[in-house]
């Protein structure tokens, strides 16, 4: 595999997108308000709160907690407590649910829209080897969800810090779970998710259909992230680095077979097994 | 001369549908081969076959000696293609299609420039494509097909709704690149846009060859004897041409096209018109034009099936 061939079509596709704006404004308001808007909403809500009920409630939930994760929740009041978990604990699945959800965005349409558009006749001429395609097109279907996942978790730190740490005295954001989370978590379930993905734009009909049943694939992804991003901040660092390196081994079994979906059959739309 | 492409026998289906059925066909390297035929005749279906992007389901294809099943990406990176439609990436600007092209058929930024010059598409290379008439891109797409300097260029379609200024470009290409020793293809339903440049027709029809060779072979296998077309101030009085001596046959076209067994009968059938009181207001030899040929092949074909 030519790796000037990948960046090469890499290059092509994110240039692409970075002129449609019809298509990233909406992908960056989803992050806007995922990473930024909604923590800030909630978290300032929680630290200002007076209601003495509504705290009670939510030290409820922080009751619900391991008693391990309870020990380290931070703060010398109910309020800053829930501020604290709320923070650290229950929006960690933001940090997989945005990247994946821009990543599938335009992922689905990546193989497909090359049909659509006819240029997938151009490709299918064209001297690069359809590995380099399928790797072409996924990275350039991860970079943008991740780097939209990288960029939110540096906002939302900086949220988390001003709003809640001010509460507890120092700026506590990220944990060692979070960065863990981030940088070795996320990046194999947005591999394998598009993996999936690029299997499906490979085969459907058209861009709407690539994305209908892109759906399909990225809400079991985005459950099973959800449930392990929650857990691995609930648990030792060492698990999230052992659920990490099990999701990488997944992610490059598919990788190393997705390459198989782009036939240039499909290309150029006319294969009978689309 | 040796063949650059060479088809065996070859099959390809899509579902139910049969594309091509035991096709077989040469193109000699270096030359002009033209392939003729209606929409649907399968023409797509071989360049594309050609360049292995598809796969047939038998029979053999060679290019350049090498199998586009094997050496795909070797034959690829030998080969041009203008697409019947050509596309781009409509957001990025014309340079920057091209900047991707000489990427990936590792070529350089000077011969993309000097592509673009070629075809008059220069002035408008940092315009979006997607503001491109269709002239525009056609001309950018064959800029595009040449920026590797292939060996083999294979144009489908080329100047589909073109203007005239843009079709003459596709051909000027076409006798530019041959006569530099290249190996044309090109598909068309056009038949006036392959004459003076093919140096072998091939004529397909639903999937099959009909028949091939070179314009001129053709023209004496298909259409042996001269034809004369007349005219005159009443064409109804043209109807005693039958009666003379050496008229093989008649049939009304813009004209009368009147089939003889020689050239040398033209004087004495204007004489004996001009006895019978015709006054001729046109008497021309038909030279032969890919059109007739074309029509008289699929005559020919049609009156051989059962």
């Amino acid at each position: 595999m030519r790796w000037t061939m990948v960046k090469a079509v890499i290059k092509a596709d994110l240039y692409r997108l970075f002129k449609t704006r019809d298509y990233w404004i909406p992908l960056l308001i989803l992050g806007g308000m995922f990473f930024v808007v909604l923590p800030a909403i909630l978290l300032g809500a929680m630290s200002t709160v007076k209601q003495t009920n509504a705290i009670a409630q939510i030290g409820d939930i922080i009751g619900t907690l391991p008693a391990a994760i309870q020990a380290n929740i931070q703060g010398d009041n109910p309020a800053t407590r829930a501020s604290y978990a709320f923070a650290v604990y229950l929006l960690a699945p933001i940090a997989i649910i945005v990247p994946l959800t821009i990543s599938s965005a335009v992922g689905a349409n990546s193989i497909v829209g090359e049909r659509e558009r006819g240029t997938g006749e151009f490709l299918a001429h064209s001297p690069l080897t359809v590995k380099e395609i399928y790797v072409g097109k996924l990275l350039a279907s991860l970079i943008p969800g991740y780097a939209a996942g990288i960029v939110g978790f540096g906002l939302y730190s900086i949220v988390v810090n001003l709003i809640v740490g001010g509460q507890i005295g120092r700026w506590f954001f990220p944990t060692t779970s979070w960065i863990l989370l981030v940088l070795w978590v996320v990046p194999p379930f947005i591999a394998i998710a598009l993996s999936l993905i690029l299997r499906l734009s490979a085969r459907v009909r058209s861009a709407a259909s690539a994305h209908q049943a892109s759906s399909l694939v990225t809400l079991p992804v985005i459950l099973m992230s959800y449930g392990v991003a929650s857990g691995l901040l609930y648990s030792p660092v060492i698990s999230a680095a052992a659920a990490g390196f099990i999701a990488w081994i997944i992610a490059a079994i598919l990788l190393a077979t997705g390459a198989k979906s782009i036939r240039r059959e499909r290309l150029l739309g006319v294969s009978g097994d689309l | 001369m040796t063949d650059a492409i060479t088809f065996s026998s070859v099959h390809k289906t899509f579902g139910e549908v049969t594309a091509l059925e035991s096709v077989d066909f040469n193109a000699p390297a270096g030359a002009v081969t033209v392939l003729l035929g209606p929409n649907g005749a399968g023409k797509t279906t071989t360049v594309r076959l050609t360049t292995g992007a598809l796969i047939a389901d038998f029979g053999a294809i060679k290019v350049l000696g090498l199998d586009p099943l094997e050496h795909g990406d070797e034959v690829r990176s030998r080969v041009g293609v203008v697409p019947p439609k050509p596309a781009f990436y409509d957001q990025l600007s014309g340079w920057e299609n091209l900047q991707f092209a000489a990427t990936i058929f590792e070529s350089d930024e000077t011969k993309a420039r000097a592509a673009a010059e070629r075809f008059g598409i220069d002035h408008a290379l940092d315009q979006e494509v997607g503001g491109y008439s269709t002239g525009m891109k056609t001309r950018l797409a064959l800029a595009r097909a040449v920026i590797h300097d292939p060996e083999v260029l294979m144009l489908d379609e080329p100047t589909a709704g073109l203007d005239p200024e843009s079709a003459r470009a596709v051909l000027d290409l076409i006798k530019e690149m041959a006569g530099k020793g290249r190996t044309i293809v090109m598909c068309t339903h056009l038949l006036h846009e392959a004459e003076g440049v093919a140096d072998q027709v091939i004529l397909m029809d639903e999937g099959s060859v009909r028949t091939s060779g070179k314009p001129s072979d053709l023209a004496r296998k298909y259409m042996a004897n001269p034809i004369v077309i007349l005219d005159a101030e009443d064409s109804s009085e043209l109807s005693a041409v039958t009666e003379l001596d050496g008229v093989l046959g008649v049939r009304s076209d813009d004209g009368l096209h009147v089939t003889i067994d020689s050239l040398d009968r033209i004087p004495d059938i204007v004489i004996e018109l001009v006895k019978r009181g015709v006054r001729p207001t046109r008497v021309e030899p038909l030279r032969p034009t890919l059109e007739d040929l074309y029509f008289e092949m699929q005559r020919t074909h049609r009156e051989s099936q059962p």
